[in-house]
């Protein structure tokens, strides 16, 4: 399936690339529509690495790259269950992102994020399972799970750990603070800066680049540089769901849901 | 003119210019968020414009419950 086109996600193959397009309104929450079609995504990694050498992650919304996990459709969804429901569900629903996460993390081919604006939580994780990160000079990065009562639960805390020193990812987590591509730079997560509406340009440019090397070459390197930290990333499914099944993360998620303010986005 | 209001005078340009709103119709005391009819994402924005014009990082967690200018302003002054 070299082309498809779907709800909130769509790719087709260019020039030796696949590009994956997110384009769910507002800004691409990851919901269980996004889910099941990046599933399928998932399922056709293998056909499509055969046709091409580069995956390219980006978003055609105007407010971002991605705006995290569906907390509507969370919040939603466990109302009129039990607990233990509600937790299993979630459970679940974790152990499928991280089933489409490791696939991506591990893809046979050299892949790229290409962001822009709002960068958060779930979007951020997906970012994080790309080999490079290509930030638009406005993006901005955060993981705001901890206003919630929660951790990330896609993956973000051990790939984060995988890619960068303690210090900062305690700073970053503990204070839920957003910050942008400079400093993403800075710190060793973002590796090219784009002008304003040129990540993806950028990307493509990229991916042409890694299309001159030899292939079994760029994944021998690339598995050798990218270790996927699978106990660690059960633990963190483990520890959401503790956390999820305590009183104060759906008192979290409802005013969340219910908040109409003008800064639901700032910590 | 004080550091701060030269800060506060380079916040209310940069507001103007990127929102495209007259400079003489913003006010230091001016409430931002309806002034230039931004929404909490429109702030992001001017808040990655503000840290890369005055080449600082400022927290986001600094600037929650603040809507003004002159606040705002003070508070990049405090990270210069």
């Amino acid at each position: 399936m070299n082309k498809f086109q779907g709800q909130a996600i769509s790719w087709q193959v260019v020039n030796g690339a696949i590009e994956l397009a997110l384009h769910r309104e507002p800004c691409n929450e990851i919901g269980s529509g996004t889910l099941e079609e990046l599933e399928t995504f998932s399922a056709a990694m293998p056909q499509l690495a055969s046709d091409a050498h580069a995956l390219i992650v980006h978003s055609t919304m105007k407010a971002g790259f991605c705006a995290g996990a569906d907390l509507r459709e969370l919040y939603q969804g466990s109302q009129g269950m039990s607990k233990k429901e509600a937790v299993n569900g979630v459970r679940e629903f974790l152990r499928r992102i991280h089933g489409v996460m490791n696939t991506l993390d591990a893809a046979p081919l050299t892949t790229i994020a290409a962001v822009h604006g709002v960068t958060f939580g779930g979007g951020f994780e997906l970012a994080l399972v790309c080999d490079i990160i290509i930030a638009d000079r406005m993006a901005r990065f955060c993981f705001p799970e901890l206003r919630l009562g929660l951790i990330p639960g896609f993956g973000g805390i051990p790939r984060l750990k995988r890619d960068l020193g303690n210090a900062v990812v305690r700073d970053l987590l503990l204070t839920g603070r957003s910050f942008n591509a400079m400093k993403a730079q800075q710190i060793g997560l973002v590796s090219q800066i784009a002008a304003e509406g040129e990540a993806l340009r950028l990307a493509r440019a990229t991916a042409a680049q890694v299309g001159k090397f030899d292939r079994q070459t760029s994944m021998a390197a690339k598995e050798f540089l990218k270790p996927i930290p699978y106990d660690e990333l059960k633990r963190e499914i483990e520890i959401f769901c503790d956390l999820f099944a305590q009183p104060a993360v759906e008192e979290g998620l409802r005013k969340f849901v219910e908040n109409e303010g003008v800064q639901p986005y700032l910590p | 003119m004080s550091t701060v209001d030269h800060t506060l005078d380079e916040v209310l340009s940069l507001a103007s210019t990127h929102f495209k709103v007259p400079r003489e119709k913003l006010t230091p005391d001016d409430d931002f968020f309806k002034t230039l009819g931004i929404d909490s994402l429109q702030a992001l924005d001017l808040l990655t414009r503000l840290e890369q014009h005055f080449r600082i990082e400022l927290p986001d967690y600094e600037l929650q419950g603040v809507s003004d200018f002159r606040t705002l302003a003070s508070r990049i002054q405090s990270r210069l």
